[in-house]
């Protein structure tokens, strides 16, 4: 059961969600529990049913790549996720201590968001510590430029945007940086450090670039000793609630 | 007594401002002498997809407006390419939907909605790419494989005729080709292993002259490619319209993936006539050669392009830029390969045969853990239409730059479910994907220009006389290049990812260019 609810995964799923269920770049890691949107057999054949509305999620067969499963292949791929899953992972850090760093010294909210606090230049992290894998995290953290993560999709686009870093000088000389909001052949969209929003004709620019070298520095062990990062991760994961926010 | 005066003097005038649109014969044979129609899907029998209007051309195509809009309302992927006849113009949509308009003005004259069963086997989308015409009538396949043939004054069916079961994987999404007195179809279902068919039906009555299968039977030709019964499910869909030589009165057909489409294990040797094109007598549909561009294939490189016809002095030639990244010239008398070069990124293949045709390379093959290939599962290009520009003598097509991890598992085949055996995504390592619009030299299959696209288009391509080349991109830009340096003239951002190939028409003189993208058609003009 087990074994043909992974090909069924692999036909259907891992296009998003990565072989062996591990996450790709688009779907969260499912061998994590619980499961963001319910976490009982019957929710999770739901969630592969129906999709999750305002996510890139689609109802089975929906998805204008494959073809969908019958009721009794979702079963089977609720199966083999189960037989993948990991038990709930017990974070050996300090989440109040990690809550302190990531809106204090360490300066993650200057720029991510967590419950609605926080800065805008990269994603926001409330449902990143149960969607992506530890390694994924740390990897993240430690080498930020080595997989950026994805931000706008559009409907009927095959590849999402990605939180590229955008270089820009106007035509009066004004030089500006942000991230990537959007793009197409004749305008870029982005989002400058001082969390301005940029609309540009590219033929209206003096010059423009784009690099995959994130803006987020790379957080080496001396930055960021192991134990603040594994505080960082318990906090993620344990999503506690941002101090003063309403949960 | 007033009312009727009125009433009768309103039919009078409409009577007055519409041409009667019978397509012969022998305006199908001559469709490029009346450019102000696009009476095919691909606008020609040689599918060139080239209109001699210059009206809106290289010095004047940046001051182009859109002119009107028309929206099917249905959501999915809007791959039409619509027929103009004596200023109406005829279109399909997603769901098997249909319209006739006033070209001139967009207004509908009438609206066909198919009534689709629940449990229909679309792989890829509810999608139809249009419409065929002979006579007053438009003939249309269905996604519940059934050959439709409507009024086309009024959209009303004439007649309905089922080809074969679709509760097995069988679908039609196709164009359909007419052919002197016959309407031509292929079938779509690779996903599902079917065994693929191009079928000829009697546009009078509905009824099927014949059935060419793509995949031989035991004891025909051919049949010794498959192992044990594994023709039977075969797959070898044929989703793409094609074209047609009256020289030579041979119709050209190009054939998609065996099934499962990413597991060679259980159907080894060639797998004849999948990925092939196909030379066939339209009268009786028997064959008269093949080419197969992929042999045993293990990465679902449908040959699904549009095999265009192109006459270089003495030298007939059919030119093929392959899903699988070559970019074929094959010689159509005798079916011979004169050439093949990569036009994209390909890891399948590193040497060719004698003939000069690409073989596929031995670590290619999917594994159960996943080994990165090029081009990836969608292809260095896929079913949206090139074009050819006998002006520039350049073979414009849209490109894809993608690799991805195939992976391959078994998997039991059961009649009207998915049949893979595999599965596949993009490899991160590959970031950034993107595409192209690239001017290929068919003479030596080099690039001579291209127009990088962001990320990946669906989008088809038109050429005209004025100079200029049309295409889209998934950022939702219709766009205008130069046909000669690929420099963009002219743009309009339409809001959603284009998935057809443009076409143009004229009315009264007057030059309009249409493309569908999102949900509507859009139609542009100079002001």
């Amino acid at each position: 059961m087990a074994k043909l609810g992974e090909y069924e995964f692999r036909a259907n799923c891992a296009f998003c969600h990565g072989l062996g269920a591990r996450g790709g770049g688009r779907g969260p890691d499912l061998t994590r529990t619980p499961k963001k949107h319910g976490d009982s057999d019957q929710e999770m054949f739901t969630t592969i049913s129906n999709g999750v509305p305002g996510t890139a999620m689609p109802p089975n067969g929906a998805t204008q790549q494959g073809v969908g499963m019958t009721e009794a292949e979702i079963w089977q791929v609720v199966t083999y996720i189960r037989s993948v899953e990991h038990k709930p992972v017990e974070m050996a850090g300090n989440s109040l201590r990690g809550r302190q760093l990531f809106f204090g010294s360490a300066a993650c909210s200057t720029c991510h968001m967590f419950k609605g606090q926080g800065g805008r230049l990269g994603p926001d992290l409330t449902a990143a510590g149960t969607a992506r894998s530890l390694e994924y995290l740390t990897d993240s953290i430690r080498n930020p430029s080595r997989r950026l993560a994805q931000g706008l999709g559009e409907a009927m686009k095959e590849f999402t945007v990605e939180y590229e870093t955008v270089n820009v000088v106007t035509t009066d000389g004004t030089k500006l940086q942000g991230t990537l909001l959007n793009e197409d052949s004749f305008t870029i969209q982005f989002l400058d450090t001082r969390e301005l929003v940029h609309s540009f004709d590219k033929t209206a620019l003096k010059s423009w670039e784009k690099s995959r070298l994130s803006l987020m520095p790379g957080y080496d062990e001396k930055t960021l000793p192991e134990k603040d990062l594994q505080d960082i991760l318990t906090f993620m994961v344990n999503r506690l609630q941002a101090p003063g926010g309403a949960q | 007594m007033r009312a009727f005066a009125r009433a009768f003097g309103f039919v009078l005038l409409a009577f007055a401002s519409v041409a009667s649109a019978q397509v012969t014969s022998d305006r199908l044979l001559n469709a490029s002498k009346e450019p102000q129609n696009w009476l095919t899907y691909n606008g020609d029998y040689a599918g060139r997809r080239f209109s001699s209007l210059e009206q809106i051309n290289a010095g004047n195509v940046p001051q182009l407006i859109p002119k009107w809009a028309y929206q099917t309302m249905a959501g999915g992927k809007f791959e039409t390419t619509p027929l103009v006849v004596d200023g109406i113009l005829y279109g399909t949509g997603q769901d098997d939907r249909a319209f006739a308009l006033d070209a001139h003005t967009g207004r509908p004259i009438w609206q066909y909605q198919r009534n689709l069963p629940d449990d229909i086997r679309p792989c890829c989308g509810r999608v139809n790419r249009g419409f065929a015409m002979l006579g007053d009538r438009l003939f249309m396949g269905t996604l519940d494989a059934h050959v439709v043939a409507l009024d086309a004054k009024t959209g009303n069916v004439l007649w309905d005729t089922p080809a074969i079961e679709y509760t097995k994987g069988y679908s039609f999404t196709l164009a359909p080709l007419v052919i002197k007195n016959l309407v031509l179809v292929g079938v779509s279902g690779g996903e599902y292993g079917i065994r693929g068919f191009i079928d000829a039906y009697d546009p009078a009555t509905g009824e099927r002259k014949w059935r060419f299968y793509t995949i031989p039977a035991p004891g025909e030709p051919g049949s010794s490619s498959w192992e044990g019964d594994s023709w039977k499910i075969g797959g070898s869909p044929a989703w793409i319209t094609g074209t047609y030589d009256p020289e030579t009165n041979t119709t050209f057909w190009t054939t998609g993936n065996p099934s499962p489409s990413n597991r060679g294990i259980g159907r080894s040797g060639d797998n004849l006539y999948s990925n092939s094109l196909l030379a066939l007598d339209p009268d009786t549909g028997k064959l008269k050669w093949y080419f197969q561009f992929t042999r045993h294939d293990e990465h679902d490189y449908d040959a699904t392009q549009i095999p265009v016809m192109v006459n270089d002095g003495d030298r007939k030639v059919i030119l093929q830029a392959n899903r699988n990244g070559f970019f074929y010239l094959i010689d159509r008398t005798t079916g011979k390969l004169l050439h093949a070069d990569s036009y994209a990124k390909v890891s399948w293949s590193k040497e060719k045969d004698a003939s000069g045709a690409p073989v596929p390379a031995k670590d290619a093959s999917p594994t159960p853990e996943g080994n990165r290939v090029c081009p990836g599962a969608a292809g260095a290009t896929n079913w949206m239409s090139p074009t050819y520009d006998p002006q520039t003598k350049l073979f414009y097509v849209t490109a894809r730059e993608q690799c991805d991890v195939f992976s391959t598992a078994p998997q039991p085949y059961n009649a009207g479910h998915a049949y893979y055996g595999s599965a596949y995504f993009p490899n991160e390592d590959a970031a950034p994907f993107y595409g192209a619009l690239r001017a290929l030299d068919p003479d030596t299959g080099k690039i001579k220009w291209e127009w990088k696209h962001p990320s990946p288009t669906w989008s088809g391509v038109l050429s005209t006389a004025g100079g200029l080349v049309f295409t889209g991109d998934a950022e939702g830009n219709f766009i205008a290049l130069d046909a000669a340096t690929g420099k963009a003239l002219w743009h309009f951002q339409c809001g959603a990812s284009v998935y057809s190939a443009p076409m143009t028409y004229a009315i009264n003189g007057k030059q309009y260019v249409a493309v569908a993208a999102g949900s509507t058609l859009f139609t542009f003009g100079l002001p």
